[in-house]
Formats: C-alpha cells, sequence, structure tokens
C-alpha cells in the first residue's frame, strides 16, 4: 500500500496506550486482555466483525466505561476513571457511529461546542463581555470556520445540523470533534452509509486530517478502504485482539482472513 | 504538530458580520417600543386598561410574571431542566426582603434586595447541587417536593410569621419630582387629565404605576443580561446539554457545572422576582406562593415557548394579564385556561413563539416527510 511507513515506527512517542483492558457487562466480556498502542501521528485501524468490542473500545477510552482491569494511559498518564469532559479536554475527541449531533443547532454551533472545549469564559466574563469573551468568541468562530471550510461545510453553517444531508452530517461529526483540538481523534465508523465513491472520498479526508497533525483511530470494516489508508492495523474479534500490524501483514494473516471469512461485509458493520 | 489552517478567507465575512452594527432604524424601534411601554399606564388605552382595577397594579404583575418567565426560560428552555418548584425561589426572595426590612431588621429595601437575591441563589445551588446529577423525572418531583417544602416551612415557623404572614415590607426609596398627567379617553379623544397624576417618582400605596415603571427596568435589564449569557459559550453549553447531555459532556461540556449554574441563575432571577413581589405588597403569607404559582410561572413559559425570551414575555403577558383583563368572567377563569392550554397543545405544541431553530426543523422535517409521501406510499399509510 503506501510507502510512507518505512520510518521505524517504534522509536516515535505513543500517544495512547491500551494495556491489558477487560471490560465486562455483566457475565459478558465484551473487551478481553487487549493491549495495544498508538503512536503520534499514525492512523490506526481497528477492525474485525460486529459485536467484536471496537464501539466498546471507543467508549472505554472516552470515559463512558470504566475498565474492569487493565489500563488507559494517554500520553504517559493513566485517563482510566477520569470524567469524560476531562479526557475531551486532555486531548481525545471522538465521533459516533450513530450520528449525534446536537440538532436543533446549527452547524456552525455544533462545532463551537467543541472549540469550547479549549475555552474557559463563564458566567461574569460573558456578562460583561469581557476581553477573555471576545477572543475565546473570535478564536473560536474563526477555528470553526475553518474546519467546515475543511470538510466542504461552510455554505451550510447556519443550517440545523438535523437538516443536513446524511453525509454532511458524518462530516460535521468529525469537523466538531476536530474543533476540541484533540491529539487523539476516533472515528467510529465514519464511512458507514457511505457509497464506494464516498467512502474513497472520506478516506482521503481522514489522510489530510492526519496531515494536519492529529493522530487518527478509526474503525472501519471495510477491509480493502482500512488497508488503504492505514499505518497499522488491530484486529479485534469477540473482543480478543487476534492480530497487529501493518495492511500488508494483516492481509495475509490467516486468522484475520478466517474471522472475515463468510462474512459478508455490508453485515459486518 | 500543525493543525494548519487550510482555508482562510471564509472566515473573514463572519468577522464583518459580527462586528457590523444594527442599524439605527433598529436602535430607534427599540426605543420606541421601550417609551411606549413606560408610557403604557398613563396613557389608559381604552379596551386595554383593565376595567375597575388599577392598570399600573395589573402591569405590575405583568412585569413580575416576565421576569420569573424569564428566569425559569433559563432553567427549563436553555438546560432543559424541568422545574416545578420555581415558586420556592420566588418565596425565599420573598421572605428574605420581608425578615430583613421589617420583620426582624429594619434594613432599606435596596440593601436587602442583595441578600434576597443572594438567598435564593444559594437555596438553587443547595437544591441543585444533590439533584442535578439525577436525570430529567426525578429533578421534576424533587422541585416539586422543595417548592412545597418552602411554603410549608414558612407556614409553620414563627420566625416568618406563619400563617399571618409579614406585614409592612419596605417600600424601594423613592424621590418626588414632577406629576405627569394621564390621558382621559372619556370624551372620545384622548386629553391630558391633570387631576389624574402620577408623581414621579414616589412608591405610595395607591398609584402603582411606579412599581410598574420598576419592574419594567429590571424586566429590560435581565433581557439584556439574558442574551448576553445565551450568545456565549454559556448558553451554547446549556444547549448542547439539553440536546443530548451525554454527547456534551463527551464534547467537553462539564455538563453538571452548567447546569448547576442554570439553576442557580434561575433562582437569581426568581429571588429578585420574589422580592420585588413582596415590597410591592408590603404583606405577604405562606398563601402567595402556592403550588398553583409554580404551575402558572411553567405555564407562561411554555405557552410562549420554551427557549425563545420573547415568547416566554409574550406567554408572561397573556398569563398575568387576561385573567385581570377579564375579571368579570372570574368564576370560569379555570376553564378557560384549561381550554385554551388544550387548544394549544394541539395546534401550536411548541408554544406561540417558539425559538426560530424549533421553527426550522419542523419545516425541514415536513418537507422531508412530503418528499417521502411522493417516493415511497406504504411507508406513510402507517403513520
Ligand atoms: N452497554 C452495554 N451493555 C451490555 N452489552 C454491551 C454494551 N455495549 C456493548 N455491549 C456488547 O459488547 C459487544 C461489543 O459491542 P460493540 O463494541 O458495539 O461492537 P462493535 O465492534 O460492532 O462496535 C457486543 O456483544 C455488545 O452487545
Ligand atoms: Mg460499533
Amino acid at each position: 500500500m503506501s510507502e510512507d511507513q518505512s520510518t521505524t515506527t517504534s522509536s516515535r512517542r505513543r500517544v495512547l496506550e491500551i494495556d491489558a483492558l477487560t471490560l465486562q457487562f455483566g457475565g459478558l466480556t465484551a473487551l478481553d486482555d487487549v493491549t495495544f498502542h498508538i503512536e503520534e501521528g499514525e492512523i490506526l485501524g481497528l477492525i474485525g466483525p460486529n459485536g467484536a468490542g471496537k464501539t466498546t473500545c471507543f467508549n472505554a477510552i472516552t470515559g463512558i466505561y470504566r475498565p474492569t482491569r487493565g489500563d488507559i494511559r494517554f500520553e504517559g498518564t493513566s485517563i482510566a476513571g477520569h470524567k469524560r469532559f476531562q479526557i475531551t479536554q486532555l486531548g481525545v475527541a471522538r465521533t459516533f457511529q450513530n450520528i449525534r449531533l446536537f440538532r436543533s443547532m446549527t452547524a456552525l454551533e455544533n462545532v463551537l461546542v467543541g472549540a469550547d472545549a479549549k475555552h474557559s469564559t463563564g458566567m461574569a466574563s460573558a456578562l460583561f463581555r469581557l476581553p477573555k469573551h471576545r477572543r475565546e468568541e473570535r478564536e473560536g468562530h474563526d477555528r470553526a470556520m475553518e474546519l467546515l471550510a475543511f470538510m466542504g461545510l461552510q455554505k451550510r453553517a447556519d443550517e440545523l445540523a438535523a437538516n443536513l444531508s446524511y453525509g454532511d452530517q458524518r462530516r460535521l461529526e468529525i469537523a466538531r470533534a476536530m474543533a476540541t483540538e484533540p491529539k487523539l481523534i476516533c472515528l467510529d465508523e465514519p464511512a458507514a452509509g457511505f457509497n464506494p465513491a464516498e467512502k474513497a472520498q472520506l478516506m482521503e479526508l481522514i489522510r489530510r486530517v492526519r496531515d494536519q497533525g492529529y493522530t487518527v483511530l478509526l474503525i472501519e470494516h471495510d477491509m480493502k478502504l482500512v488497508m488503504g489508508v492505514t499505518d497499522r492495523i488491530v484486529v479485534l474479534e469477540f473482543g480478543r485482539k487476534i492480530a497487529e500490524g501493518t495492511p500488508a501483514e494483516i492481509r495475509d494473516n490467516p486468522a484475520v482472513i478466517a474471522a472475515y471469512l463468510g462474512v459478508d461485509e455490508e453485515d459486518a458493520s | 504538530m500543525s493543525k494548519t489552517p487550510s482555508v482562510k478567507g471564509i472566515t473573514s465575512s463572519f468577522g464583518s458580520r459580527v462586528a457590523g452594527l444594527p442599524k439605527p432604524a433598529k436602535i430607534g424601534m427599540w426605543i420606541a417600543l421601550a417609551v411606549f411601554a413606560y408610557a403604557l399606564p398613563l396613557l389608559e388605552p381604552p379596551f386595554i386598561s383593565p376595567p375597575g382595577t388599577d392598570f399600573g397594579g395589573v402591569l405590575f404583575t405583568v412585569t413580575i410574571y416576565m421576569l420569573v418567565a424569564l428566569g425559569l426560560n433559563i432553567v427549563v428552555g436553555y438546560a432543559g431542566l424541568l422545574d416545578l418548584g420555581y415558586v420556592g425561589f420566588y418565596a425565599v426572595g420573598a421572605y428574605t426582603a420581608a425578615i430583613l426590612t421589617t420583620f426582624h431588621a429594619n434594613w432599606p429595601l435596596l440593601l436587602a434586595l442583595p441578600f434576597a437575591v443572594l438567598a435564593s441563589t444559594v437555596s438553587g445551588i443547595l437544591l441543585g447541587a444533590p439533584t442535578l446529577r439525577v436525570r430529567g423525572d426525578y429533578l421534576a418531583i424533587v422541585t416539586l417536593g422543595f417548592g412545597e417544602i418552602i411554603r410549608l416551612v414558612a407556614l409553620n415557623t414563627e420566625w416568618l410569621g406563619a400563617s399571618k404572614g409579614i406585614n409592612d415590607i419596605a417600600r424601594p426609596p423613592g424621590v418626588e419630582l414632577f406629576e405627569i398627567p394621564h390621558l382621559n379617553w372619556d370624551s372620545g379623544t384622548p386629553l391630558l387629565d391633570f387631576n389624574d397624576t402620577t408623581t414621579f417618582i414616589e412608591f405610595g400605596v395607591l398609584d402603582q404605576i411606579p412599581y410598574y415603571w420598576m419592574g419594567l427596568t429590571v424586566v429590560i435589564i435581565v433581557l439584556f443580561a439574558d442574551k448576553l449569557i445565551k450568545d456565549s459559550r454559556v448558553g451554547r453549553a446549556w444547549e448542547a446539554t439539553r440536546e443530548d447531555e451525554d454527547v456534551a459532556e463527551l464534547m467537553g461540556v462539564p455538563t453538571f457545572r452548567f447546569k448547576l449554574l442554570a439553576f442557580a441563575t434561575g433562582a437569581f432571577i426568581g429571588g429578585l422576582a420574589g422580592a420585588l413581589y413582596a415590597s410591592r405588597q408590603s404583606f405577604i403569607n405562606p398563601l402567595s406562593f402556592l403550588l398553583l404559582f409554580s404551575i402558572m410561572f411553567l405555564a407562561a413559559v411554555v405557552i410562549g415557548g420554551q427557549g425563545n425570551r420573547w415568547g416566554v414575555l409574550v406567554g408572561a403577558f397573556l398569563v398575568a394579564y387576561l385573567p385581570e383583563r377579564f375579571r368579570e368572567f372570574t368564576d370560569f377563569r379555570v376553564l378557560v385556561f384549561g381550554a385554551a392550554l388544550m387548544l394549544l397543545a394541539i395546534f401550536r405544541p411548541e408554544g406561540l413563539l417558539p425559538p426560530r431553530r424549533t421553527v426550522r426543523a419542523k419545516q425541514a422535517a415536513a418537507e422531508i416527510e412530503a418528499l417521502e409521501e411522493g417516493a415511497d406510499g406504504e411507508e406513510t399509510s402507517r403513520v
């Protein structure tokens, strides 16, 4: 696939480390002793059949679930047990498999809420229009409009999120996540429901996101697409990590082939 | 890390829009509206001014409802927290003003006012801190209980005047500068009536108009504050929390803190309204703070259109004014009110003046529905 992964990957800084992560729901073990890491500036693919635990893994990283066992470290410090908004403010952002925008807010306002993660304007500052409010408001708007333009949504800025087309909603979610100025951005099946051409476009977009300096964790079940865009891939099946490596390694891995064998690609979402 | 701006030009058009001042014509219109509002009780327009009652007094009540509706709108409309005991904060404000100005101390009203507001805000924080962690339905029940507890405490505490209540609550300080004549419409054409004047500005027993002016002024100030807060990070955080609390939290909004802030702000305004009300009444007892008032306050917000500050002002006006204007139908008041609410629920479930965004979302939904109907008949036949 891409030749640009020739650099000795192991020497790069680790943004996120998942360490022996286990997550149980009652008797169900959704994640079982999963260990992997993400290096700065890479696109890591997290793949696996439906129900493998990919979304659960995102939920654990972003603080929705507390790990049953194991640890999650972001830039070296453990974030297991942190509050969700604190994890976001530290620099982890995400999108959702089922689109979850603030539907009756405009596209711009959605992105502004993301940008506000880095702001601290409070009641007094807003009420008296103190310099902090003005500065943050200006910076937030500029950044939000930049991101909307980046996603090709600048013309839709004042449209309600609920009124956007499906594809635009997906892209708006990415813009909102990017607005929180994360170091790591987690995309949960951002291409779900897209046709092949749209998917290819989105993958190109994701590559450009990475080129802007973000580290990307991507859930996507379409093997071919993942191969084209990711630097490394982690494969989950029934909550267990069954393989990890470069796209080329993963493609030829018998365990992965077995996991995906007979699974219709569209069903595997 | 270089998160380089990819497109620069687009942002400038927004900057110019923000910087562009509203047109002078617009400002002129608002000033004219304000002048008309201040002059309304002096004009005594024939059909509008209620027969047999003091127009100024009715209008004062309207401004108190407006204040309360603006405060409750922050809690219910912006942050999406159902508060069924808002009268509790109103009562805390009123009682604090009462005991500080007459019952246990002799402070002037203007000194007591900040303490009344402080007390209601603190009560809002004390109530909100444990309860805002739980979701919707519980909050409604807890706040309902709070409103009743405040009233029952007042009813059963000698220190708060018990059932007899508290008399002689201080009035605002006045300076008697000049007399303003009212209009007289008896001859069919409006004439200045120099026998019927209002003293600017004396807070007396008979003439309620100065209280109305005070109430209106506070409403205008709160209206400005409301706009400034709403158009900021705080307002966006409230809305995001209302839309989807989990996602808001995941986008870096400390939702609990902002819900508590909404609650405290609402309590602040509620307490202020209560204290002003107590000062005008000069007498309060537990009957002034029945559960019914919580419901009327909420009705004002819902009827007007929660989430829209102008909508809730209209709602407050209707809820406070109509019963006074049509006093002759007092016996049917509850019936008419109930029927009106039902009609509203059927024809305008979002209130008379819903926020623009709700209107737009509804329009879009209708368009999509129309499209689907054309494309796919059997889907829609179920609806
Ligand atoms: N909140 C929950 N409670 C119970 N079971 C859950 C919960 N969330 C996910 N699961 C289960 O965990 C497993 C992994 O789900 P998920 O992470 O959504 O898979 P996917 O890889 O398709 O994203 C599934 O069996 C799912 O039913
Ligand atoms: Mg999933």
